[in-house]
């Protein structure tokens, strides 16, 4: 049996779920555990190609609650585990998403947004960015990475598993159909060779010893009797995220200096947002772009201080303002105007944005 | 002085007397659970996963590690951590709602594939934590909150009969039986064989257990063992279904 996925560095030239099977090989996750839909569906295919000749596991399971709910229990069991959806798969998988949130289970969900609402399309869209920040009956207790190239959906798919059994919150990479179904090269690496530590894994059930002879037994709730016990449990939960969320939101602004407009978009947005700005610049315009990476928590201290100098604000995103809602809600109190440019399940590109902008004068 | 009964070694004193009603069956399926738990001498090896509902309440029962799920969704949470773990002995406890109406998938499709875990199922014909309706398992014409006429199988359908379904999509290797708290010597032998299975790694392993639920039939003690012992058992047939080894239909 092989025993390192990727040794040194390799450049690939390969589609986005490739990719992140190939990321989750590197980060040592131990299974998966996944459910037919489209445009997740290669994610799968390339790890049951190549999870057993490194030891791995993998099961399909019989719909998106189990996947993951089973994706739980393997992470319960101390096991690096994963699981990968969209669309309406990632509406069901809300259910274990809401326990993974309430019992601080460090489990990894790949998202690649298809349209919506309902089956909509299986291409492409930004429109999962509420649900997978604040699905669930809870209070949206959850890392959320939006990554922009291959080489981010590679670095950021490692670095899930990290945050997630770092900080104790599930953790999730958000992209889309574009990024799952293109073929881009890039650099994959072995995290180790780079300096990146792999967060040790812990078992959460499962440790040796007789319970309440050698140890205690591990009694895990997610239910409670009164408002107070569970306001306790949930103000834990609340601190525990916002103590965590400065080492963890991620931004990158491009020209925002002396910018009097600023473009904000995420995902695979931000390259025709990046190619915007350099075109703009070249016209003479004062246009820069901010970037968040972490969708959840914001990294709005960064974007207050890329922001200080605007006089405007144009919010760019393939959904009816999803993002543009968090923005709203992060900026609250600041009197800088917000034009929208939604594109509903549809692609961006730069000309798009630069034709917008030229247009408003 | 009087002297105490006997509990199973592997129950967690610091938790007893335990939460469920007085009459409830649970104790019952959970004393020889705990019982099967101490001959098989596994506790150190056991995950405990418990459905919501009232099964939840055995969350703190055992000195074993526990996890309380979501409802109808504690198959999958054990079979992802057999799966990860296969030296663990997984146990999901659930009701009959949970394992047969929103559970149901989970219970059907882990038995397909004949996961090596164990289900343990109490049956007590109604939804007992959220009180008191029909379940998949309500008799004919039984009143309960949803059904306050009497359960209508014309608009309703039947009782299900979970273990004779089990039992048809399980391959040869899987345990299944249908037991009742009216004779707890059978059920334990029933949960350990069931136990065995997934120790000798030969296939799924599912026991219902019939059980009590006197706070929402509104039974006396007496009415109580009554209907399970009579009403239930003309339904629900007790015994073994399938056994790794033997021949079916015997």
């Amino acid at each position: 049996m092989a025993d390192k996925p990727i040794k040194g560095e390799k450049r690939f030239f390969v589609t986005g779920n490739e990719v992140v099977a190939w990321a989750a090989l590197a980060a040592g996750v131990d299974i998966m555990y996944g459910y037919p839909i489209t445009p997740q569906n290669e994610v799968m295919h390339y790890w049951t190609r190549l999870a057993p000749k490194y030891g791995r596991k993998f099961l399909q399971t019989e719909d998106e609650i189990s996947a993951g709910f089973t994706t739980c229990g393997g992470v319960f069991s101390g096991a690096r585990a994963f699981t990968a959806t969209a669309g309406p798969g990632n509406t069901l998988m809300q259910e274990p998403m809401s326990m993974a949130e309430m019992m601080r289970i460090p489990a990894v969900f790949v998202i690649t947004q298809r349209g919506g609402p309902s089956t909509a399309t299986v291409i492409y869209s930004q429109q999962e960015v509420t649900l997978t920040c604040f699905g669930g009956n809870g209070e949206g207790m959850r890392v959320v990475y939006s990554p922009g190239s291959h080489q981010e959906l590679y670095d950021y798919t490692i670095k899930a598993f990290n945050t997630a059994w770092k900080y104790r919150f599930p953790t999730f990479v958000l992209g889309d159909g574009y990024q799952a179904k293109m073929r881009e090269s890039l650099i994959m690496y072995d995290p180790e060779e780079r300096g990146i530590q792999m967060e040790p894994t812990e078992m959460i059930v499962g440790k040796e010893g007789t319970p309440g002879v050698d140890r205690e037994p591990a009694h895990l709730r997610n239910t409670y009797n009164t408002e107070e016990e569970l306001n306790v449990v949930v103000n834990e939960l609340v601190d525990a995220f916002w103590k965590a969320a400065p080492e963890i939101v991620e931004h990158q602004e491009f020209n925002c200096e002396d910018a009097d407009i600023v473009i904000v978009a995420h995902g695979v947005v931000t390259r025709a947002a990046q190619a915007a700005v350099k075109e703009l610049r070249a016209q003479g315009k004062k246009v820069g772009h901010f970037r968040p990476i972490t969708l959840r928590p914001y990294p709005i201290e960064a974007m207050k201080t890329a922001i200080a100098k605007a006089k405007e604000i144009i919010l760019v995103e393939s959904a009816e303002g999803q993002l543009d809602k968090i923005v709203k809600a992060e900026l609250y109190g600041s009197q800088i105007p917000i034009t929208p440019y939604f594109r509903p399940g549809m692609g961006i590109t730069a000309e798009e944005i630069i034709e917008f902008i030229n247009k408003k004068g | 002085m009087a002297l105490a009964p006997n509990m199973p070694k592997a129950w967690r004193a610091e938790t007893k007397p335990h939460k469920f009603c007085p009459g409830c069956g649970h104790g019952l399926i959970l004393k020889a659970l705990g019982e099967c738990i101490d001959e098989l001498g596994i506790q150190d090896r056991i995950v405990f996963g418990c459905d919501i509902g009232c099964s939840l309440l055995s969350w703190d029962f055992f000195n074993a590690d526990a996890i309380q799920t979501h409802h109808g969704r504690t198959t999958p949470v054990l079979t992802g951590v057999k799966r990860a773990r296969p030296d663990r002995i997984c146990i999901a406890y659930m009701g009959d709602g949970g394992g047969y109406a929103i559970g149901s998938q989970h219970l059907v499709n882990a038995a397909s594939r004949n996961e090596k875990v164990t289900v343990l199922l109490a049956n007590n014909c109604n939804y007992g934590m959220t009180g008191g309706q029909m379940a998949p398992t309500t008799l004919p014409g039984m009143k309960t909150e949803t059904s306050p006429y009497g359960r209508d199988v014309e608009a309703t359908g039947n009782p299900t009969q979970g273990p004779e379904m089990v039992s048809a999509i399980t391959p040869e290797g899987a345990y299944v039986a249908r037991g009742t708290t009216a004779n707890l010597r059978q059920l334990k032998k029933m949960i350990k064989k069931a136990l065995e299975t997934q120790l000798n790694g030969t296939g799924f392993s599912f026991v219902e257990a019939l059980s009590a639920c006197p706070t929402n039939w509104r039974t006396n003690a007496k009415d109580t063992w009554n209907f399970v012992e009579k009403e239930m058992t003309q339904y629900f047939k007790v015994g073994e279904l399938k056994v790794p080894g033997e021949k079916e239909g015997k």
